[in-house]
């Protein structure tokens, strides 16, 4: 441990405890130097956020205090932290979709001339903090038609406008592309060398190997010490989290496929912008396989997937799940087909996030006998039995299936979509960005459980924007760039990242009779 | 039908259009300003009726047509604050504490008449002022035009004015940027340090006085009395001429001038041999016709661009 005499700002024996009696964090010690990159790393529910969110005002500790430059403080709410130049970019963005970057910007502290609001001058501002910084942004765009990597800059470009100089960032990589991500790796240098200091949350070590100067590493509400990045490896740091060696590698038998289960042809689907998203594509996917989807995010692999589902609507094409065409099935009859979903966006499609746990594992199943008692009532000791079991079976941290699902962590959250998803005796899962932001532990769970069901003879379509992930997990990969299937690579595990790389961003593309391999019969 | 047409087409239906469409264009701007902030205020209804009672009674009183509207004005904007504390600071839910406002509305005003005006259905005892009536100069002398758009009660004019007041605060000043941001967003918002619960005060007082200038036309212009349940679901068409104007001021404007269009046609066809509670059914018909396209057509939107592709459109 280390502990250096210049620290700008350091958080003493910070105690926290939720009024559901989670105690999140306990007697911790967190310092930062100035003029320093911090990374803040540890498993989902690790209680990283409620320290940050303690340091920010949004929480309040039970014990322990805050010092700013020596002298003591308190953080009642954000502004104060804000008047104490202290910034956060949360995890959820804080952004109003329907206003211009410029209006977001100033919001709250909005430039006047008489009694109107002088947009001229807020575009100005923009402009120049967005010089300054060195963070891109046009001020006059809405932000609903920006995409995250940008959404990102204007919330760094809002607290570094009301003066943050100390700067949290919450997860901030955790919705990025791994270019953006290098993009933003670089904001963030360009901002410590300009005497801000940063704290940056991660899951991903090695982020934090590239980018941070100290790391402090949190476990199950405690800290377990501050490193210097550069003493540490990233096994250390991993075994620090979790109590126990991770490995990052999945471990599994060669594929034996079988029948396709789905099958995709000719498929073409058109965006809100008028735009071919998906522009005539075809492929199987067959029982006891895992076809990955490699790409850049945003080549066509959401409207893929909303058609595949039936979330989203398609112009042409027909898409057959166990040999049957889904084109007028309800959402529930695609599901009732043997198909299982786990969409990219959790909160909005996976869970209810107001309801328990229980309701959430539940929400496809309700209307099964084994749940109703007749036609009224529900079979309220048999939810409680299989909850129970489910809540075990997928490690689910929480302190009843009662819970909301709410209040878990991330990684928690996910195994309860999870958990539904999987136990519904699937044939086909599609699986879009399953372990993206949540900690190690749950991933290496969830890409197990894929496996399995894998080798239990499910056929899985494996969409991640986690090139680790999609080249080691997937049998088979195919290549989207511009909507269209670049190449098909029939073992994931003889092409190199670089050569992948060509096919993503859409600098090589194989020749159709290539493609076509991917449709089997 | 030849009948039929010529009353559409007379000067007199255009002038009939914008006087009933007065009072729905301001609780539709009043629904819009706690739209924006995220509120949904279904009271609407009930202040207008509160008043367009207490123009009538002030306005009585004192003499003075303006005072009366002051007054009325005054009510309104403190019937919204009072849904503001309801639901923002009691917490309740606002549509039910809206529903509870709507009832003690009609309850309420019946009372009062009867204590005041000594009757259970019209106020035409009191001595009530009307606000004046307006004749633009050159306007009034051109033909055809002229009658439609000259003559109007003071009111009218400045309903079709706030649509403009309403368009510059919202989208062009401080207060009109934080309620927008609070009603998308509200912890983004929140985050910034505006204050959500301020902010939605300040909009359902608005709302609030919008509704009072519509009531005090009910009473002070539209008619010169005031009668048991007199607003008969404006506040309600409205929250739907609100919905369909795609929540925006031009639109609620368009939208009024619509169900306008369908009220002034109910009276107008009085005049002709067909029953009654037919033509009067048609501007709440109109609201339930106009609600069902308008979803229909949102929906099919999407479904179009689709197919429009599927048939090789290039996109
Ligand atoms: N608002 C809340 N109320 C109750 N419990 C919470 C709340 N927010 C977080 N928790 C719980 O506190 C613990 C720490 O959560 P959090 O600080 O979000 O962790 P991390 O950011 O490291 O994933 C978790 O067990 C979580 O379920
Ligand atoms: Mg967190």
């Amino acid at each position: 441990m280390t502990d250096e005499p210049d620290a700008i700002l350091r958080m003493e024996n910070i105690t926290k405890i939720y009024p559901n009696g989670i105690m999140a964090n306990k007697g911790v010690n967190f310092s930062i130097a100035a003029g320093e990159i911090h990374g803040l790393v540890g498993e989902n529910g690790a209680g990283k956020t409620t320290l940050m969110q303690i340091l920010f005002g949004l929480n309040h500790p039970e014990e322990g205090k805050i010092l700013l430059e020596g002298k003591e403080i308190t953080i009642a709410n954000p502004n104060a932290a804000i008047a104490h130049g202290i910034g956060m970019v949360h995890q959820h963005f804080m952004l109003v979709p329907s206003l211009s970057v410029a209006e977001n910007l100033v919001l709250g502290v909005e430039p006047r001339k008489g009694v109107s609001l002088d947009l001229p001058e807020a575009i100005r501002t923009t402009e120049a903090l967005s010089k300054k910084f060195n963070l891109k942004v046009d001020p006059r765009s809405a932000i609903r038609d920006l995409p995250v990597g940008t959404k990102q800059k204007v919330e760094i470009l809002k607290a570094l406008h009301r003066g943050a100089r100390i700067l949290i960032l919450d997860e901030p990589t955790a919705v990025l592309t791994p270019q953006e991500t290098d993009e933003l790796f670089d904001e963030l240098k360009l901002l410590k060398d300009q005497g801000n200091t940063i704290i940056f949350i991660s899951h991903k070590l090695n982020e934090i190997k590239a980018l941070c100067d100290r790391v402090t590493v949190m476990r199950a509400g405690k800290s377990q010490g501050v490193f210097a990045v550069a003493d540490v490896t990233e096994q250390d740091i991993s075994r620090l989290m979790v109590g126990r060696d991770v490995i990052l590698r999945v471990e599994k038998s060669v594929a034996k496929p079988k029948k396709p289960v789905l099958k995709v042809q000719d498929l073409m689907v058109v965006n809100r912008f008028r735009k071919k998203a998906v522009d005539d594509i075809s492929f199987t996917v067959r029982q006891g396989e895992i076809l990955g989807i490699a790409g850049v995010e945003g080549n066509g692999q959401r409207e893929l997937v909303e058609a595949l589902t039936g979330l989203g609507l398609y112009a042409s094409g027909d898409i057959s799940i166990g040999g049957k065409d889904i084109k007028k099935l309800s959402i529930r009859g695609i599901r009732d087909l043997g198909t299982s979903h786990i969409p990219e966006d959790r909160m909005t499609y996976g869970c209810a996030a107001d309801l328990s746990i229980e309701m959430n594992l539940l929400s496809y199943t309700h209307d099964h006998p084994e749940y109703n008692k007749n036609y009224f009532l529900m079979d309220i000791n048999a939810i409680n039995e299989v909850s129970n079991k489910l809540v075990e079976e997928y490690r689910i941290l929480c302190s009843s299936p009662q819970q909301e699902v709410r209040r878990l962590s991330g990684g928690n959250i996910q195994k309860v979509v999870v958990a539904r998803e999987f136990s519904s005796n699937p044939k086909l899962i599609i699986s879009d960005q399953p372990t993206r932001g949540i900690d190690v532990g749950a991933t290496e769970f969830i890409r197990k459980r894929l496996v399995t069901l894998r080798d239990e003879g499910c056929a899985v379509l494996l969409v991640s924007a986690d090139l680790n992930e999609v080249m080691e997990l997937s049998d088979s990969l195919i290549v989207m760039y511009g909507g269209k299937i670049t190449a098909y690579i029939e073992d994931a595990s003889s092409i190199s990242e670089e050569a992948l790389g060509l096919y993503m961003l859409g600098l090589e593309s194989q020749g159709p009779e290539e493609i076509r391999r991917v449709c089997h019969d | 039908m030849s009948a039929f047409f010529d009353i559409i087409f007379s000067s007199h239906f255009g002038y009939s259009v914008l006087r009933v469409s007065t009072p729905i264009l301001f609780a539709a701007l009043g629904a819009l300003i706690s739209d924006k902030a995220g509120v949904i205020n279904i009271a609407l209804e009930g202040i207008m009726l509160i008043s367009a009672l207490t123009g009538v009674i002030f306005s009585a009183i004192t003499g003075s047509a303006f005072f009366g509207l002051f007054m009325a004005v005054l009510f309104g904007g403190l019937v919204g604050l009072s849904l503001g504390y309801f639901s923002l600071n009691l917490k309740t839910n606002v549509i039910l504490a809206a529903v509870a406002i709507n009832l003690i509305a009609i309850g309420g005003t019946v009372f009062i008449l009867y204590l005041v005006a000594g009757d259970k259905g019209i106020s035409s005892s009191l001595a009530s002022k009307v606000l004046p009536k307006i004749n633009i100069p050159l306007l009034q002398n051109i033909p055809g035009i002229g009658p439609i758009f000259s003559g109007h009660n003071v009111l009218t004019y400045l309903a079709f004015l706030s649509v403009l007041f309403i368009w510059f605060f919202l989208y062009k000043t401080p207060l009109g940027l934080r309620i927008r941001a609070v009603g998308e967003n509200e912890h983004a918002a929140d985050s910034v340090g505006i204050s959500v619960v301020k902010t939605r005060y300040i909009a359902l007082t608005i709302s609030g006085i919008l509704a009072g200038f519509g009531g005090a036309y009910m009473s002070m212009g539209y008619v010169s009395w005031f009668s048991r349940d007199m607003v008969a679901g404006r506040g309600f068409i409205a929250l739907a001429a609100e919905a369909m104007g795609g929540a925006t001021p031009i639109g609620c404007m368009l939208t009024s001038l619509l169900f306008g269009f369908f009220d002034a046609l109910a009276n107008s066809l009085q005049l002709l041999k067909i029953p009654y509670e037919f033509v009067s059914m048609l501007p709440y018909v109109a609201t339930v016709v106009g609600l069902v396209i308008y979803t229909i057509r949102k929906t099919e939107k999407i479904r179009r661009i689709q197919e429009k592709a599927a048939e090789g459109g290039n996109a």
